[in-house]
């Protein structure tokens, strides 16, 4: 049953992600990323990865991708389906993109993963957060002065000029 | 029970087409597109290894998050630039803002 739910969501996430960087049009190619992001966050919910798999939805899905949209729309005018999507290089990344994968495939498959088996415990989410604010609580702090210094650069930068 | 190598193999296969459409697609926008992807790979590594080798800390759930915080992060401010170039010179074509000659 897992290997079945496995697979679907494997090949809808590969499809979807093949799409992102092949459809012409860019608009679509950002749907196509939802997509991609949604078998994503169903990849994690195999995992037991609950909390996480909410995250995906709430910030790639409702936030990345319609920024990405906003973008794609405020910059429409460049959205000229005639106009060749890859540059001269593609083949020579895609022949580079492949023997990665071969190389990344053989090192997977070469090596010993030191797999230990048990039960996930229920309590994951209220253990992310005591993490949060135990151990971790200098990273977490620093990630949100992060966002906030990310959000003012990003406002500054696309300010209006005269 | 999926195996882990399973995982192992679509987070790979899944960087290597971030990788491809970061590095041959023309318009700056999909080229974030590409990155985005390759963080999401990370991802599914960092998942995959927290379930089937690490069960009693949260360690890789929480790296995952920070990742994930950083890629917000990321996303803001490079459509920012984006939009910022395209009100300037009219275009995100990435072959054509070559000013610093890199």
């Amino acid at each position: 049953m897992q290997q079945v739910a496995f697979a679907v969501l494997s090949l809808i996430t590969l499809g979807a992600a093949i799409m992102v960087v092949t459809t012409p049009s860019l608009l679509r190619s950002a749907l196509w990323l939802i997509l991609a992001f949604f078998g994503i966050a169903g990849i994690f919910v195999l995992l037991n990865a609950d909390f996480l798999a909410i995250t995906q939805i709430l910030v790639y899905i409702g936030a990345i991708s319609t920024l990405m949209i906003f973008a794609v729309m405020l910059s429409s005018k460049v959205m000229d389906p005639h106009q060749p999507r890859f540059n001269e290089q593609w083949g020579l990344v895609g022949g580079f993109s492949a023997l990665l994968f071969v190389a990344l495939a053989a090192i997977v498959s070469r090596v010993v993963w030191p797999v230990a088996q048990g039960e996930v415990p229920v309590d994951t989410i209220q253990r992310l957060g005591a993490d949060f604010v135990g151990p971790y609580v200098i990273p977490f702090e620093i990630a949100s002065v992060l966002l906030v210094v990310a959000m003012i650069g990003a406002i500054i930068i696309a300010r209006e000029r005269e | 029970m999926v195996p882990l190598t399973w995982y192992l193999f679509l987070a790979a296969a899944l960087f290597c087409i971030g990788v491809f459409g970061a590095l041959s697609r023309r318009n700056a926008i999909a080229v974030l597109m590409g990155i985005e992807l390759m963080l999401n790979a990370v991802n599914i590594n960092l998942v995959a290894f927290w379930r089937y080798t690490d069960l009693g800390q949260m360690t890789g759930q929480l790296f995952a998050v920070f990742v994930i915080t950083v890629a917000a992060a990321e996303a803001c401010v490079g459509l920012a630039l984006i939009i910022t170039i395209y009100r300037q010179r009219h275009t995100v074509n990435v072959e054509e803002l070559d000013t610093m000659k890199g």
